[in-house]
């Protein structure tokens, strides 16, 4: 059951109009990608993908499942969204109570073990020896962890275990964390258990696997196991550490490898024509997809595809998603740009004081300029640091042509 | 469509070199994502043709790796879909295709159980775009019997390795030398034929009756008189890949603006089986000029005006000039590579040099792969 209806707000406008999981990574991908491999290359193939904020986006690409081999005669992936029922007609309020609006469709498959995900993380991960652990330990539930520096376990679900793995304390975001082992968010349950666990808080108001179902299994006396995960593990929740597990593949030998033969990544991306560098292009250290062509400089960035440079521009530091245009003699550092954008020529954004945010200094931070998809920025406009544009903005919508860092400018968009 | 497809994909050539010595003419990678026949595939596709047969005899294992699944061309459907003929022994038969018209007459009784009025017959080894339907509406309004797709080629290409033919001014066909040893006509066919089912089965039946096997001689030549074959004129990009300089000319051409819009942006699209390649990765040092390059490859070093196919590894230093480089090879550092095409899966060792002098070189090193 993979968890992908959040919004991610902490993505600002790159999560305006898709969830999390549709946004792009990598280039060629999208987050949602990760999990959906790691599933079939697991041997996963009866994968529930529940959905809930803006699912256009991720119902376009997941469709029947072609890329990742999950259009199965039994089983494959199926699309679950909130629906009405004759009574109790809700949303999803939280990650437990979406899984337990679908135990009709986890029963229908009559299963042993039902495995949790989330659909925002970034790693490679073979569930069946997590399985395997969690059988081999006779475990009721098994939840993966891993280490994270000990300043930051606050932020985590913390499981504290004793030598043989077995935990003997859950605490959610704790003051004081009690070690540095922090759950992932995926979770294998023998199936009776999550059933009843389900079914006994199905009243407790935004049910969640954390907050309710693990310490209700824990004080109900149930084996709960860690299994820890030494491998490339990314949270991609905010723009910095989005950007930032983006350059991760730009090196030489990334940590996480996209290029192994071994455990490949599929993807819904129809784009095949190869890309093309001009006589006048200059690209090193950078990742770029299919059907790109590049005329000017491109320098650690990640493109994907479809994208087109123009003559005389330089790109640095930056992700440009699918199907932008960038017109010519333009500027870019340290931008995020989201898919099917068109910057005109001699724009220059990410150029500029290192000034905070005004509104959201939360979200738009780390000095990145974050343009959302479908965004239309005219001729000779300079944008600043720390900033986000959206929408299809015209040339009277910046002040002098200049729209300085820490400012937001959002047309025809309900949210910052 | 009311039509049914034919994709001739059976041949060898020996002009190919140590190229086909793995693989049939119409598996040929061409402009780094696609493989031949995936444009003759398209085209059928784009064209609303639902049943399509693929006819293969030489080396076919790359060919049907490639064909592996219908859906990529949308023709995994339940109304029609993608037929791959090898020949096979049978009660009445025990040869290979003698030769294509003999390939279809092995095939007839798929034909004859087909229930659509026409059939589009095209070779798999020719880089182009046509919706067959334009054809047949030019051949139901000459009234044609068999309509062949023409074209004319430029006064400085090479006529005598296609069949030329010469038109009266309503374009019908007066001439037909197959393969002449002297073109007296720059307009050649392309392979390309529409036809009535019924007068291809009676032709291929009549034809086969007289222990003559190949289509282009033993019905086009022969029949030019009796049956009225008429010349539709190509004038968009088409280009046949059965010879090595052919082949080279035909992936370079994707370096041009112009041949590229009209494949790659341009409807409809051209499409190819799905690799689930990573993107292009280029490392600090690498400097790419004038280059197609495949989803997949990693370069460090420097490449210019070439085509790089997927999967490719290009080390440090290498220098890489005019030249194609296929699938899923690996280019060891310092390597110096110019008016080459180097063969898929190659391994090239650090500090090698292989130039085309005069001419394209084939490439083709089977060294150990040192692991990356």
């Amino acid at each position: 059951m993979l968890l992908a209806g959040g919004q991610g707000s902490r993505l600002g406008v790159l999560t305006a109009k898709v969830a999390k999981p549709a946004v792009s990574f990598g280039g060629k991908y999208r987050i949602i990608d990760f999990p959906l491999s790691n599933c079939i290359n697991s041997g996963v193939d009866t994968v529930g993908v529940l959905t809930q904020y803006q699912p256009l986006r991720l119902n376009t690409h997941i469709g029947i499942g072609i890329p990742w081999d999950l259009d199965r005669n039994i089983g494959g992936v199926t699309i679950l969204p909130p629906y009405e029922k004759n009574v109790n007609s809700e949303w999803y309020t939280g990650t437990a109570n979406a899984i337990y609006q679908n135990l009709d469709y986890m029963e229908s498959y009559h299963p042993d073990y039902v495995l949790i995900l989330s659909g925002d993380h970034i790693y490679k991960m073979d569930y069946e020896v997590m399985l395997a652990f969690h059988k081999a330990h006779k475990a009721d539930v098994t939840i993966a962890a891993m280490q994270v520096p000990m300043e930051e376990a606050g932020r985590f679900g913390i499981v504290v275990t004793d030598p043989n793995g077995q935990i003997t304390r859950f605490e959610e975001k704790p003051d004081k964390p009690g070690s540095n082992l922090a759950s992932m968010g995926i979770y294998i349950f023998s199936w009776p258990v999550l059933k009843d666990a389900l079914v006994q808080l199905s009243r407790q108001p935004n049910c969640d696997f954390g907050k309710h179902i693990i310490p209700y299994c824990h004080a109900d006396g149930k084996r709960l196991s860690a299994y820890e995960y030494k491998g490339y593990w990314k949270d991609v929740g905010t723009l910095e550490s989005y950007w930032q597990a983006n350059m991760e593949l730009i090196d030489i030998i990334p940590e996480f490898n996209l290029y192994e033969e071994y455990w490949k990544i599929y993807t819904n991306c129809m784009n095949l024509p190869p890309q093309y560098i001009s006589p006048e292009g200059v690209v090193d250290k950078s990742i770029i997809s299919n059907g790109s062509e590049i005329y000017g400089e491109v320098h650690s960035s990640v493109l994907g595809a479809g994208v087109t440079v123009g003559k005389g521009s330089v790109i640095r530091d930056s992700i440009i998603m699918r199907d932008t245009a960038v017109g010519e003699n333009c500027v870019i550092e340290r931008a995020v740009i989201a898919e099917d954008s068109q910057i005109g020529s001699n724009v220059v954004i990410g150029i500029g004081s290192d000034v905070p945010n005004r509104l959201r200094p939360d979200i738009y931070s780390g000095g990145l300029a974050v343009i959302g998809e479908n965004t239309v920025i005219p001729s000779g406009i300079q944008i600043g640091k720390n900033t986000a544009v959206s929408g299809e903005t015209s040339a009277l919508d910046y002040m002098g042509g200049v729209l300085p860092s820490g400012e937001i400018l959002i047309k025809a968009g309900d949210r910052a | 469509m009311r039509a049914v497809g034919i994709i001739l994909a059976g041949g060898n050539n020996r002009r190919m070199q140590a190229l086909t010595a793995k693989r049939a003419v119409a598996a040929m990678p061409i402009a780094s994502s696609y493989r031949a026949i995936d444009f003759a595939l398209s085209n059928m596709t784009n064209s609303h043709i639902q049943k399509v047969a693929v006819l293969t005899q030489y080396n076919a294992r790359s060919l049907d790796e490639h064909l592996n699944s219908a859906k990529w061309w949308d023709f995994g459907r339940k109304q029609g879909g993608l037929y791959i003929f090898t020949p096979t022994i049978t009660a009445e038969n025990g040869y290979w295709y003698r030769g294509t018209a003999d390939a279809i007459y092995q095939n007839l009784d798929f034909l004859k159980r087909c229930h659509e009025p026409y059939v589009v017959i095209t070779s798999g080894d020719a880089v182009y775009k046509l919706d067959y339907n334009k054809v047949l509406e030019y051949h139901i309004a000459k009234k044609a019997d068999i309509t062949v797709v023409v074209k004319e080629l430029e006064d400085t290409d090479d006529a005598t390795r296609f069949g030329t033919v010469r038109m009266n001014e309503s374009a019908r066909i007066q001439e037909f030398e197959e393969k002449p040893m002297v073109a007296n006509s720059q307009t050649v066919s392309t392979g390309i034929y529409v036809l009535r089912r019924r007068q291809l089965i009676d032709l291929i039946e009549y034809c086969v009756e007289d222990e003559r096997y190949d289509f282009v001689t033993d019905i086009l030549i022969r029949y030019k008189n009796l049956k009225r074959i008429y010349g539709y004129k190509l004038s968009a990009y088409w280009n046949s890949i059965s010879r090595v300089g052919a082949y080279y000319r035909t992936n370079m051409d994707f370096l041009k603006p112009e041949v590229r819009k009209y494949f790659f942006k341009d409807l409809p699209t051209v499409y190819s089986k799905v690799s689930d390649l990573p993107p292009a990765k280029y490392n600090p040092g690498s400097v790419v000029k004038n280059c197609l390059v495949g989803s997949g490859s990693i370069i460090n070093g420097t490449v210019e005006n070439s085509v790089i196919f997927k999967k490719v590894f290009v080390g440090n230093h290498c220098v890489i000039r005019n030249s194609i480089i296929l699938n899923d090879v690996y280019l060891g550092d310092h390597t110096y590579i110019e008016n080459c095409i180097v063969e898929s899966q190659s391994t090239i060792r650090a500090n090698t040099r292989h130039v085309g002098e005069g001419e394209v070189k084939v490439v083709v090193e089977k060294n150990d792969r040192y692991l990356i």
